[in-house]
């Protein structure tokens, strides 16, 4: 958290506390104040005044806090530090780093009462100007860069909230956050560090229409259900159906610049895993360390509630700040429903007026403002920059009509419907292609037919209309079997399965499979449209159904993904089925 | 240390008194009834005037000139390596006769959160000798694996049979058979008197019980108590685990009898209900009691936890089995048709999940093909069960013969597979080739989620096969 200067306002003591809800007395505070509270300085934040009693949900356990212990205001909302230093980082929900946590409590368990600086105030960073000493700078303009990791650059910036004027002192050099690079002519000084209050979304100029995909490397999201780079999505699904395997595909894969990923209420374990995987995988498109372009925030589900809820708005700040560098973004939150029941707890505690299933009545106006906070934005500076939102829900018992899922839906225009019943087949990604649905397909086609191949649509409508057929047919063949069907639908069938087992399906932890290039996906499905249209022919040309699917070649079709080389395996596989099956006639 | 005799009001387990000193939150407490019983208690809420308290044991006997201390202190477990072979009530108070117990340390029993920065990922494969967990479900050290069950169901008995088999294989050669063996940490939870000495003689017989901690909060006891029971199981086990190096397997049961407690004190603070009148916080409440499950860096032990639950009408939608879900690293899920059919035991794999299994298996941990055997069976199974739905409908006879070898692979799973009994201990290489022996029944072709030079080098050619086939 941020080391503001302590502009303080009146302090007040504890009236009560009941597990995170503390109410003080005779605080002078504005609404959503960053507070200390009681002895021990635990942090929390101002949600109710009423009186002279002010309502503070506190980001750390309260075991042991009383009445009477003092609270300390610092006159500032809830922000978060910007700056270099922010990527191959861990968080809490409130921008404390987690090793430096580690360091200073001498313990792995998360004490209490312990304060970090987001990024690290003593690290020098070797700042390359890019204006010089007479130069007129506005806010948001670029001042220099640094090198942040090995993938990003850096740009330090003129925060939005300083006046800008001409610059009159710019420094070149190692320097640290805190001091100042460059100096105007009014007087201010700008430093590489910017503050910025976390429920705030940054100023940017105008919104535009996305129109490139978000490449996800995963077949059936590029496929199917393509998102675009400033695009929302959810990912709905019962516990078990892979939620967090395909939000952490995507942190792997996507070719984002920036990665934010945000796991909020979910398992300590599985954070382990991204901490320990990340520095060690290799960024698909620059071949760098994956963790020199994510910035991890773990809020698990058994650290404090109030950090739960703020932990989305940390996440989605920080995408801001690179957004505004110009920089493609995506940010994963896991999961939102965790979220959503954090504001329902600290609601339940205020004893406000519960909406829907004990759910607060802003529920839907929170989750719309956040996702509102990604697209395709001009920045203030005049560049281009995107953050792409892709938000897990957990509905409770999978049941899709709840007030999270309901009120993600009506905002988002991707929707990954995750299936419990393709997760018990381990089909994975377990999506079911008839619930899904992407609002950006039309837009992101022109993309795909310029950077792929110009037959994209039309392949993807094929897949499409077969797997619809294969759906109808199937509640036939539960009824009578599939031998009863007329010999066309039964090799419908057959094209369809190869169409769910060889090109939906994709293994995660097959080295050659967890990432599927465009130009590979298109080609796995034109081979199979390929078998497909052989096939038909051989069935017109009068040779039965069980000898056309009995062909030798056949079941590689199954084998396409995990091959080394695949365009040899699947230019041959191509001229061996056409040879046999011609040979059948 | 001040004494109050100022109860202004008592409602089901609830009692609030005036103060006029400050109280924290979470205090514990000592209620001295007119009678000269003391029950002890915790702040739910303190105000500058007067707090409300939970009282474990129940609020039979209190009245309004009972008094009221407070003791300054949050709740605290006593822990030493001599717990290990001890039986405490609900509480932490030894009900075995035994001697007192002098502590080395005193824990508080709300644990801290372990920070994510600081665990280490759990990926050591535990033997349980049991094929449906270990084929297809495998559990690691530092997970948490619930059983999902239904009343009447025998998951008591799956759980022993884990606690007793439960070994890590690549330990058992280097340092022999005790250094893998596991501590195990009992917490009961309103279980019956039945049910509990099903535990204990179970224990003795196989002398578990040296190397046990047992908590027993029976059927009769306060419901209230057990919401710290299972903070004084883990916070042991913490201790043993990351101080004193044992791997600690927690069995906490049931689950179910947790949340009715949570919901009984929520309705007497009149709390705002989430769904089917559990409290809101639940799913808080529920995490920092299985995410105290781990491995940390540099500490030697582990705590691995297999709570148990039963699905009110069994049914996986409820709030308790569903946040539950939402929180473990998967799911054991018992079924009641294969119970009927003498399964044993009655694990359905089809929704039972282990998370942690992809890291925690393979070359150098179990074997090279067991991902795969597991995934073919997986899809294998899931078909088959499809096909008896058909069956039913249409006959045997007109499936095609594809069709009956997936109808007779499911049979065949849960005959030869599954069902083990609760004595048998099978090794992981045993349970991968029951694996073989049955998906060789499949034409190789179909056994499209296998590597093809596995295949080669482990599928049964038609000699074997007769051989292998009953």
């Amino acid at each position: 958290m941020s080391q503001t200067q302590q502009t303080v306002r009146e302090d007040g003591i504890i009236a009560s506390v009941s597990g995170p809800v503390v109410s003080a007395r005779d605080l002078d505070a504005r609404m959503n104040d960053v507070v200390y509270v009681g002895d021990e300085g635990l942090m929390g934040e101002v949600i109710e005044i009423e009186g002279d009693i002010t309502t503070i949900q506190v980001y750390e356990e309260t075991s042991g806090v009383a009445p009477g212990e003092p609270v300390e205001n610092t006159g500032d909302p809830l922000t978060v530090d910007l700056g270099p230093g922010l990527l191959d980082t861990i968080y809490d929900g409130v921008q404390r780093p987690l090793d430096v946590l580690e360091d200073k409590m001498g313990s792995p368990y998360l004490d209490r009462g312990v304060d970090a600086p987001g990024i690290e105030l003593d690290e020098k960073w070797e700042f390359v100007p890019e204006v010089v000493e007479g130069d007129a700078v506005e806010p948001g303009d670029v001042l220099g860069v640094v090198e942040e990791t090995v993938t990003i650059d850096h740009k330090v910036m003129v925060p939005p909230d300083v006046e800008g004027g001409e610059i009159t002192e710019i420094k070149s050099g190692s320097y640290t956050v805190t001091e100042p690079i460059a100096t105007l002519d009014n007087g201010e000084e700008i430093t590489m560090r910017q503050e910025w209050p976390v429920r705030e979304a940054r100023p940017s100029e105008t919104k535009m229409t996305p129109r490139t995909p978000l490449v996800s490397g995963q077949r059936i999201l590029d496929g199917l259900f393509p998102i675009a780079k400033g695009g929302t999505a959810a990912i709905p699904g019962p516990f078990g159906s892979g939620k967090t395997v395909t939000q952490h595909s995507l942190a792997k894969f996507a070719d984002a610049d920036i990665i934010i990923y945000v796991g909020c209420g979910e398992r300590g374990n599985e954070m382990t895993e991204v901490i320990d995987d990340f520095p060690e995988l290799e960024d698909p498109s620059t071949g760098n360390p994956l963790m020199a372009r994510t910035s991890l925030i773990a809020n698990t589900s058994n650290m404090p509630v109030a950090a739960r809820e703020s932990c989305v708005y940390t996440g989605i700040t920080i995408a801001e700040f690179y957004r505004d560098m110009g920089y493609d973004v995506a940010l994963m939150a896991d999961s939102t429903s965790r979220w959503a029941e954090a504001m329902r707890e600290i609601s339940s505690r205020l004893e406000e007026m519960p909406g829907e299933e004990g759910y607060p009545a802003y529920l839907s106006a929170r989750l719309s403002e956040f996702y509102e906070r990604a697209g395709a934005f001009e920045n203030i500076n005049g560049t281009e920059g995107t953050i792409s939102a892709i938000g897990a829900v957990s509905p409770p018992g999978g049941d899709f009509s709840e007030p999270v899922t309901q009120n993600t839906l009506r905002i988002v225009k991707t929707f990954w419907a995750l299936d419990a019943d393709l997760a018990e087949r381990r089909h994975f990604p377990a999506i079911n292609w008839n619930e899904s649905y992407s609002l950006y397909k039309e837009q992101l086609d022109p993309w795909f037919q310029e950077n792929v191949d110009p037959e994209w649509p039309d392949e993807r409508q094929w897949a499409v209309d077969v797997l619809d057929e294969e759906g109808e047919l199937q509640e036939i063949v539960q009824l009578v079997g599939k031998d009863a069907l007329p010999e066309d639908q039964q090799l419908t069938l057959e094209v369809a399965s190869y169409l769910k087992e060889a090109y939906l399906q994709q293994n995660a932890f097959n080295p050659n499979d967890m990432y599927c290039s465009p130009e590979k996906t298109f080609t796995m499905l034109t081979t199979i449209h390929h078998f497909n249209d052989e096939a038909f022919q051989a069935l017109e040309a009068g040779v039965p159904v069980e000898e056309i699917i009995d062909i030798d070649a056949a079941p590689r079709l199954n084998r396409m993904a995990v091959q080394d080389d695949w365009k040899e395996y699947m230019a041959d596989l191509r001229d061996d089925i056409q040879a046999q099956m011609r040979e059948l006639y | 240390m001040k004494e109050y005799q100022t109860i202004s009001e008592i409602s089901g387990p609830l009692v609030f008194a005036e103060v006029d000193e400050p109280i924290g939150y979470d205090e514990i407490v000592e209620i001295e009834t007119p009678e000269g019983e003391t029950l002890r208690g915790q702040v739910l809420e303190s105000t500058d005037g007067v707090v409300a308290i939970q009282v474990f044991e129940g609020t039979t006997g209190i009245d309004k000139n009972a008094s009221v201390r407070f003791l300054g202190e949050t709740m605290k477990m006593p822990v030493t390596e001599d717990l290990l072979g001890r039986v405490l009530d609900g509480s932490g108070q030894p009900i075995d006769g035994g001697p007192e117990i002098v502590p080395d340390e005193r824990h508080d029993i709300v644990g801290a959160a372990i920070n994510p920065y600081s665990r280490e990922y759990p990926e050591e494969f535990i033997q349980t000798g049991v094929s449906a967990v270990d084929g297809m479900n495998t559990l690691v050290r530092g997970q948490k694996l619930p059983i999902f069950s239904g009343s009447g169901l025998p998951h008591n008995d799956l759980a022993l049979q884990i606690a007793r088999q439960a070994t890590v294989p690549e330990e058992a050669t280097d340092e022999g058979e005790d250094g893998s063996e596991f501590a195990v940490i009992f917490g009961a939870m309103g279980i019956t008197a039945e049910e509990a000495n099903e535990f204990m003689d179970d224990f003795e017989r196989t002398g578990a019980l040296e190397r046990s901690v047992v908590f027993m909060n029976l059927a009769d006891d306060p419901a209230v108590e057990r919401t710290v029971t299972p903070r004084m199981a883990l916070t042991t086990a913490e201790y043993l685990a990351f101080e004193k190096g044992y791997h600690v397997l927690v069995i906490l049961t049931d689950m179910t009898n947790y949340c009715e407690a949570l919901r009984e004190i929520g309705a007497a603070r009149e709390e705002v209900p989430g769904r089917r009148g559990y409290p809101g916080y639940m799913y808080t409440d529920l995490a920092q009691l299985y995410e105290r499950a781990g491995r940390i860096k540099g500490r030697e032990g582990s705590v691995t936890q297999i709570p148990i639950l039963t699905m009110p009408g069994d049914d996986d939608t409820h709030p308790i089995p569903d946040l539950t879900g939402y929180i473990t690293e998967g799911q054991i899920m018992m079924d009641r048709d294969l119970n009927s059919q003498g399964v044993q035991p009655p694990v359905n794999v089809l929704p039972s999940l282990s998370r942690l299994m992809d890291d925690g298996i393979g070359e150098g941990l179990t074997r090279a093909d067991h991902a795969d055997i597991s995934d073919q069976m997986y899809a294998a199974y899931a078909e088959g069960e499809d096909l008896r739905d058909l069956v039913n409908i249409v006959g045997r006879e007109a499936l095609s013969e594809r069709d009956n070898k997936y109808l007779d692979f499911a049979d065949r799973f849960e005959a030869e597979f599954v069902d083990q009994g609760y004595d048998t201990d099978r090794s992981i290489d045993e349970t991968v080739e029951i694996g073989w022996d049955l998906l060789s029944e499949f034409p190789k072709e179909e056994l499209n989620r296998i590597d093809e030079e596995l295949i080669e080098e482990h599928y049964r050619e038609e000699t074997e096969e007769e051989v292998t086939a009953d």
